[in-house]
């Protein structure tokens, strides 16, 4: 992995994970009143640690197997509803629509870091 | 189905409860569908929804909703005794259709609920992507 790659590997696995799980969270809301289903979701902190995976480690050689996993492994667990319905449905808006205000939160903030570091790539490769 | 986009997911909830709105406008729009002979009284109508999975490999856990049908309520008619009235029956009765008018209201405004958290979805994530197209300027 080169280096910019890794300089900019941290946020740019954050942000697509953050991506994902707007995506999941969109789902849920859009199936709010579908009968049967059940909420998804996907726990940010240990997704994002096993798709870092493992940690200091290095791969220095074309023989080396890169560790850890990839954003698009994480593991999708389903919700446990505070009160079900009666339906089947386990999707509860309060629930979805704070996560998702948080998750989008996140997702800006994400891209806050990440144009930061990219800014500072560029001014080290102007050396101005 | 391919993959789906959060776009394709809230685009087609927000099509599937028009649908419903849909048929809440006809229900409420028919109360007073009076009919002579319990045959040709109006059947309320509800939507069926069924959640659609992305078809990926593993699931990715994308799904979005579409009506897979409409279906007449199997609730029978209101008799009422009204011989005076024009299209009453030869022993004098009338038919209304089984509509539950408080029941049709509330559906139309957790329907109308839901579409507006569909367009919440959608605009929250546009304004994400657009930012995203221009990270690093």
């Amino acid at each position: 992995m080169n280096a910019i790659d890794k300089f900019l590997k941290q946020d740019g696995t954050a942000l697509s994970l953050r991506q994902k799980r707007l995506d999941i969270l969109g789902s849920n809301i859009a199936n709010a009143a579908t009968p049967h289903f059940k909420a998804r979701d996907i726990d940010f902190a240990s997704a994002f640690k096993s798709a870092l995976g493992g940690g200091d480690l290095v791969t220095t050689s074309a023989n080396h197997i890169e560790v850890g996993g990839s954003p698009a492994s994480a593991d999708i667990k389903y919700r446990v509803p505070v009160s079900p319905s009666l339906d089947g449905n386990t999707v509860e808006l309060h629930v979805e629509q704070l996560q998702f205000a948080e998750n989008a939160t996140h997702y800006e903030a994400t891209l806050q870091f990440l144009s930061g570091r990219i800014q500072t790539l560029k001014s080290a490769l102007k050396g101005e | 189905m391919k993959s789906l986009t959060i776009f394709d997911v809230a685009g087609r909830a927000m099509a599937a409860q028009q649908v419903r709105l849909n048929t809440v406008a006809s229900n409420l729009a028919n109360v007073m569908s009076i009919s002579g002979s319990p045959d040709n009284v109006y059947k309320p109508i509800k939507p069926i929804f069924e959640t659609q999975y992305a078809n990926v490999p593993g699931n990715n856990g994308i799904a979005t909703v579409d009506t897979v049908g409409i279906e007449a309520s199997k609730a029978d008619p209101e008799k009422r005794y009204d011989p005076n009235h024009p299209l009453a029956d030869k022993d004098g009765y009338i038919y209304a259709p089984a509509i539950d008018q408080n029941a049709e209201m509330v559906d139309m405004l957790e329907t109308s609920r839901q579409y507006q958290n569909n367009i919440e979805v959608l605009s929250t994530a546009k304004t994400l992507l657009l930012k995203t197209i221009n990270v690093g300027k």
